[in-house]
């Protein structure tokens, strides 16, 4: 299970590795089918075995602060206001305002209307303004909606994209379809970075994942990310550490690193600090910053500060003691 | 577990006596049991020896359970209450055994204070919705205001249950809490914990909601201090507590502003008639101006 994928037989003889294999889709088809199944058991049990894991004191601190600074602080609802973006925005510069040694998060995450007024209350923090995009949740809608929803986020000044695959193309087997959509998403994009969110809960199987990953890979996303947040099971830990294997792999095969963002259903402290011993076992340490891996999650952030507090000030802390929501 | 001779030459069903904790009855996290002796020294079984993340664990359900309980109405609130009741006069017998065997004395003495904890709960039950009646009033203001005050539950209590008496002690301390619609975290008698399991089967089956009453056993020196410290406890009864820490565990209390209970100089007698103390302890009073036209 932790064998790296043997390099793809026919085209990834040429230097850059996989420049044919999104040539048409008889070849992705091909590529996708070549890549080894994933064992199953074999991949749950290592996940239950990392989990049991145990980080203490100081290394605990130290992840609690990593694991904070990894996460886009996410609101995707219907009832988004500015006035929540604002206190979003808010927090994401400064998570504990009594402690202000608590890093900034990484970035954001909004629809892509109200990009505009987070990204003018977060300049100059480093903290970054992702929206989603094309037609998220369901990415049900034609390219050029998509394009146009990819344009409006850019327009705005969002500096990640996040935008959803086809699961309809992708269950019936029409790869080619998806990864022309990733690669002109991708264009649309121009400096942003883009995320390639895989809903893996509507895939089938962890196999259907590693190819969603591969596809995603190749057609040039930055980041692939588990879930939308709008489906259960979203990021689960085997889940990830499929994904982890694939870019872990990619950058073996092309010297490039590509992120991974777990997203949806991580929301205690234990469950991120899991996450950051299977990045540091499957990828490697390299991983283990805001730039390669993320956490995609809105009530995380509480119970991490939570946590923090609890090591710091040797008592078990509570929530309303933090303003975090 | 408990070790019960063989009967007719049947092998004895050993029972496991576990923690309670959000409605279910799991090991302490820590894998550790403690021997529990009679007034005569004899083993009568291991009881699970809680660990600070159990407080952890129990606090995060009685947290969870509290914005349901206390948002059930007090009637309902008191026929959950009576319903404990019933349950333990189902299993007065069992009551009696676990009484004598952790107490000593003879099992008429021991019936009287099953009934007592029994008639405690029912007594309780009563008051849950005649607290607001009784610590409320509407007060007369100057000025064009209708104002009035109404108790309101405190939050999560922590109770340092008493030591001597194991089970008409904690159904004294433990039922008031859940009257007034607080939720418990109970560290039950170091020495005679058997008897507050049996309590915490009749919860478990008695419609009070998970997590709303929560029975710990283990050493208290070892677990109080990380109950007294604990941001989210807002309560905290030292009924229980180890003389030489009353003060250690008032100060935490205090970090957290919590409301405490102190430790009274002896363990008060629990057949004694029980008062509204401990009602009025685990209250806020909330005031209400409304203007009225005229």
């Amino acid at each position: 299970m932790t064998r790296t994928v043997p390099a793809p037989r026919a085209t990834a003889e040429s230097t850059g590795g996989f420049a044919g294999v999104g040539r048409d889709e008889a070849s992705l088809r091909r590529f996708l089918y070549g890549l080894p199944g994933v064992d199953q058991v074999g991949l749950e049990r290592r996940a239950a075995t990392l989990a049991t894991r145990s980080i203490k004191k100081g290394s605990k601190l130290r992840a609690i602060d990593l694991a904070i600074s990894m996460i886009d602080l996410t609101t995707l609802e219907g009832s988004d206001t500015p006035g929540k973006v604002a206190s979003l925005c808010a927090q994401a510069r400064r998570p504990d305002a009594e402690y202000p040694d608590v890093p900034p998060v990484a970035a954001v995450c909004l629809y892509p209307d109200l990009v505009r007024g987070a990204v003018e209350r977060l300049a100059g923090s480093g903290v970054q303004v992702a929206a989603v995009a094309t037609a998220f949740p369901s990415g049900r809608s034609s390219r050029a909606v998509k394009l146009a929803d990819t344009a409006l986020a850019v327009d705005s000044g969002a500096g990640e994209i996040d935008m959803v695959i086809d699961r309809g193309a992708f269950l019936t087997g029409r790869y080619g379809k998806i990864h022309d959509e990733i690669v002109a998403v991708k264009q649309a994009c121009g400096n942003a970075h883009l995320k390639v969110i895989l809903e893996t809960g509507e895939l089938a199987g962890y196999d259907d994942v590693r190819r969603a990953s591969w596809l995603a890979l190749l057609a040039g996303g930055d980041v692939i990310k588990t879930s939308t947040g709008k489906i259960a099971p979203a990021a689960t830990l085997p889940v990830v550490q499929v994904m982890l294997q694939a870019v872990r792999d990619w950058h073996r095969l092309t010297g490039e690193y590509r992120g991974v963002k777990a997203a949806g259903g991580i929301r205690s402290t234990k469950d991120a600090i899991r996450h950051l011993v299977a990045v540091n076992e499957v990828a490697g340490p390299a991983w283990l910053t805001a730039d390669l891996f993320r956490f995609g999650a809105s009530s995380l952030l509480a119970d991490l500060l939570r946590q923090r507090r609890t090591q710091v000030e040797g008592h078990y802390a509570g929530t309303e003691y933090i303003g975090a929501s | 577990m408990s070790l019960s001779p063989p009967v007719d030459g049947r092998l004895g069903v050993a029972k496991t006596f576990k923690l309670y904790i959000g409605g279910a009855f799991p090991r302490s996290e820590s894998g550790r049991s403690y021997p529990v002796t009679d007034t005569k020294g004899r083993l009568l079984a291991h009881a699970a020896l809680a660990s600070r993340k159990d407080v952890r664990d129990a606090v995060s359900a009685a947290r969870t359970a509290g914005a349901g309980w206390s948002g059930a109405t007090a009637y309902n609130r008191g026929q959950v209450l009576y319903r404990v009741a019933e349950l333990m006069q189902a299993r007065h017998e069992q009551f009696v055994d676990d009484v004598v065997a952790a107490e000593g004395g003879t099992r008429r003495k021991a019936s009287g204070l099953v009934d007592a904890a029994i008639d405690r709960w029912v007594w309780y039950a009563g008051w849950t919705d005649k607290i607001a009646t009784v610590l409320g009033s509407v007060n007369p203001v100057a000025g064009p205001f209708l104002s009035w005050s109404a108790p309101e539950p405190t939050g999560v209590v922590g109770v340092l249950a008493p030591q001597a008496s194991s089970l008409l002690g904690l159904v004294d301390v433990l039922a008031p809490v859940l009257a007034t619609g607080c939720t418990a975290v109970v560290v039950t008698s170091q020495e005679r914990p058997l008897p507050a399991v049996g309590l915490a089967e009749v919860l478990a089956t008695s419609d009070v909601p998970a997590g709303v009453a929560n029975l710990l056993t283990g050493r208290v020196a070892e677990l109080a201090p990380w109950l007294a410290a604990h941001a989210e406890v807002q309560a905290l009864d030292l009924i229980g507590a180890p003389a030489e820490l009353a003060v250690e565990l008032e100060r935490a209390a205090a970090g957290t502003v919590k409301r405490v209970l102190p430790r009274p100089g002896t363990e008060p007698d629990p057949t004694r008639p029980p008062g509204l103390t401990r009602l009025r302890a685990f209250t806020e009073i909330k005031t209400v101006w409304h203007p009225v036209g005229r």
